[in-house]
């Protein structure tokens, strides 16, 4: 129970439901003593608070636990490893996957529960399939497609099939005093918001060069190659300006020999994804279906095949700003909510027609 | 549900509830000069000379404030600042290293705000401060001392203090000796007078009384400046409208908790070693930390190897009994207890540590109760923590 109104309103189905419920809020920040500001952050001392006060007005035990040495371990630590390595990295899903259904999910059966309710808006019914919240802008099916058929079979989500206006609504009629507050957005742990003042603070300034992925010309400096990610336009504050006077984009960020990569929107389209860490539900393969490639990103159609531990996508229609580090889900579209097949970890995004572009694109971690 | 908290807070007595509700029918500000406020003084001053007869104090001794949070608070800080006004050569703030948090943080505010010298008197394994160490100490420091305060009983493990003996070497040295006696009065004899200390806390809540008033006896010629200033209620120590009918309830309380102590101890002593048998023979590993003998007759405080508190307390919980990892936090992370690390344990058996405390309304059911869910719980705590060792 973070404090918000998702997983109080999950916590009251679940009682609802007739199950034996215990609220548990994680301290995830070494030092609690953070007050929330505007919308960030979700390990505050008064989100702890709201969280409480939901758990009394539902009538359920409530406890706070605390994971702050295996959230720093499993996912700060890995957030600045993975920009340090060149890639683009998932907090939200890399803490799904290794605290609340992991380490939480670890103790909690070890406790004697059966489950771990969230208030993550997905579907996962009877079929045991994960599949997309009926609320297409709120669906979190992304963050969570990182879970293995264990994990979800040790998963409950109740909030799947409603809207979050209706959340809200229901929240304000069981009086849950959290009904209006807002959502919580960003990265918990950066609580200004700042992510690239927060990897500058733990990575140092380690300027470089952004060079044109045409030319090879040097076109600017950077302080840190961490701070960019593929697809990006903004900040890149380039001194030389294109030869055709478009905007340019990062095209991949190579740490080997701290380059960050420019070019323009057309250069950064791949037709290729290669992916590894695979979690995948069983359907045969090649396969097709739609793809993700960021939280809240386009869907693509494509042919997806996975082979042991590599999944590789022939995008129908290129995409562009495919970062490694990102996880690319594969979706079977299905009227009952678009049914999740497995994803796996971005490696790089290519381009299949020769000549067309050139090289590698979002190959971060292929050039490094 | 099985009630082992009780040292966190236990029932009212029926007589202090009775005397509550008479008295918060009645009108009247204790401060008034007309009737209705004679009236409510008079109930006043007859529970201060009810508690001062019963706690071997004068009743001007005793001041009324709003419980142990605020009487610590007043005795550390309003006689350091009294002290170093007289002599600005006294700095120095003596305590034991495992006071309650009222007086270890309100001793930290001093050292961080005021500019205070703190020494901490460190305690033997089973929590016991040693005289000797306040005299070396005194021998040292005697000169820059502004105040000294020592609890009388340890409201984790239990542990009662040499607070006679402590008490003596500060009066030797002329230096004021304050003790937080929370934990001890109605559980083990408590005087004022006898005890030689120039301040001691007490409080409504743990004794029968209601929540939200307690007492600072403070001796007669001990300068102590107010935390409160105001309408110069209570010596102009404690400034603040008197809760009359909550004054009541607590001299209610005292008088029946003290009166009733040497009878209170022997019964629930008895069943607290009751307790204690049975929960070593249901899980023989365990560790009873605090003193053998020198202990609150209430008290049973264990480590449970291999155990985290905080599981066994969350599924204790679960079959209905209520019990304590020792002191909470705001945020409700639990933090190893302060007190266990002074008594040398290491963050483990700190970790692994869960307080049992029994009062006046405690039956053998509430330990049937307790032995019946102890078994389970401990097996599943410790299978909950080797989940918990790196992946």
């Amino acid at each position: 129970m973070s404090g918000g109104v998702d997983s109080a309103v999950a916590a009251a189905r679940a009682v609802a439901a007739g199950h034996d419920v215990t609220g548990v809020h994680l301290a995830l920040a070494r030092n609690p003593q953070t007050y929330r500001t505007g919308a960030r952050g979700c390990c505050t001392l008064e989100d702890s608070r709201d969280a409480r006060r939901a758990a009394d007005v539902i009538g359920i035990p409530f406890y706070v636990w605390d994971m702050a040495e295996q959230f720093q371990d499993d996912v700060v630590d890995d957030f600045v490893a993975e920009y340090a390595a060149g890639r683009t990295p998932n907090p939200c899903l890399r803490c799904n996957e290794k605290i609340k259904f992991s380490a939480v999910l670890d103790r909690a059966v070890a406790l004697g529960f059966d489950a771990v309710v969230t208030g993550h808006h997905a579907r996962l019914g009877a079929d045991g399939l994960l599949r997309r919240s009926v609320d297409q802008a709120k669906d979190q099916s992304y963050v969570l497609a990182v879970l293995t058929r264990a994990q979800l079979d040790r998963a409950v989500f109740p909030l799947g099939d409603s809207t979050k206006a209706r959340v809200r609504a229901e929240a304000a009629e069981r009086g849950l005093a959290v009904a209006e507050k807002p959502d919580s957005h960003d990265i918990c742990f950066i609580a200004d918001g700042d992510t690239r003042g927060f990897l500058a603070d733990r990575l140092g300034e380690t300027p470089g060069d952004v060079v044109d992925g045409r030319t090879g010309a040097v076109v600017g400096r950077h302080s840190g190659a961490y701070a960019y990610t593929v697809g990006q336009r903004k900040g890149l504050d380039l001194r030389v300006p294109a030869p055709d006077g478009r905007p340019r984009y990062v095209l991949s960020i190579t740490p080997k020999t701290n380059t960050v990569t420019v070019g323009s929107r057309e250069d950064l389209e791949v037709d290729t994804v290669t992916a590894d860490r695979v979690i995948w539900h069983g359907e045969c393969t090649p396969v097709e279906c739609d793809v993700q490639m960021r939280a809240h990103g386009e869907v693509v159609p494509a042919v997806v095949t996975v082979d042991g531990d590599t999944l590789v996508a022939r995008l129908r229609r290129p995409a562009r700003g495919v970062a490694a580090g990102q996880a690319i889900v594969a979706y079977r579209t299905d009227q009952d909510g678009d049914i999740v097949l497995g994803s796996a970890t971005i490696a790089s995004g290519t381009v299949s027609e020769p000549g067309a572009v050139a090289g590698d694109r979002a190959g971060a971690a292929g050039n490094a | 549900m099985a009630y082992l908290d009780h040292a966190a807070t236990t029932p009212m007595l029926a007589e202090a509830l009775d005397a509550y509700v008479v008295a918060a029918g009645g009108i009247g500000n204790p401060s008034s000069l007309h009737a209705a406020g004679r009236g409510a003084r008079r109930l006043v001053e007859e529970s201060r000379e009810r508690i001062a007869a019963v706690v071997g104090a004068r009743p001007s001794e005793v001041v009324f404030t709003s419980g142990g949070t605020e009487s610590d608070n007043l005795a550390t800080k309003g006689i350091f600042w009294a002290r170093r006004d007289a002599d600005p050569r006294r700095t120095r703030v003596v305590a034991s290293s495992v006071e309650h948090h009222a007086v270890l943080d309100s001793v930290d505010w001093l050292s961080g705000h005021e500019g205070a010298t703190v020494s901490w008197l460190p305690v033997d394994a089973l929590g016991r401060v040693h005289p000797a160490a306040l005299a070396d100490l005194l021998d040292e420091h005697g000169d820059e001392i502004a105040v000294i305060s020592v609890q009388w009983a340890n409201n984790e493990v239990g542990t009662v203090q040499p607070v006679h003996e402590l008490a003596e070497v500060a009066a030797r040295a002329g230096i004021p000796f304050h003790t937080d006696a929370v934990q001890a009065v109605g559980q083990i004899p408590v005087d004022f007078a006898a005890g030689g200390a120039a301040a001691l806390t007490l409080t409504g809540h743990k004794l029968g009384g209601p929540v939200g008033v307690g007492a600072l006896l403070l001796g007669r010629d001990v300068p102590c400046t107010p935390l409160l200033h105001g309408g110069g209620q209570e010596r102009d120590v404690r400034s603040g409208t008197l809760d009359t009918a909550g004054v009541v309830a607590f001299a209610v309380a005292v008088e029946s908790a003290i009166k009733n102590q040497q009878e209170y101890a022997v019964r629930i002593g008895a069943l607290r070693d009751e307790l204690v048998e049975r929960v070593r023979a249901a899980v023989p590993d365990v560790v009873l930390n605090g003193h053998p003998e020198h202990r609150l007759p209430g008290n049973a405080h264990f480590s449970f190897p291999g155990c985290e508190g905080d599981a066994l307390l969350l599924l204790l919980d679960a079959k209905g009994i209520a019990c304590s990892t020792g002191s909470a936090c705001s945020a409700g992370v639990a933090q190893p207890s302060h007190v266990l690390l002074a008594m040398g344990a290491d963050d483990d058996r700190a970790r692994s540590s869960l307080r049992f405390t029994l009062g006046h309304t405690s039956t053998r059911a509430d330990v049937d109760a307790l032995l019946a869910a102890l078994p389970g719980a401990v097996e599943r705590a410790r299978r909950a923590t080797a989940m918990k060792t790196p992946r």
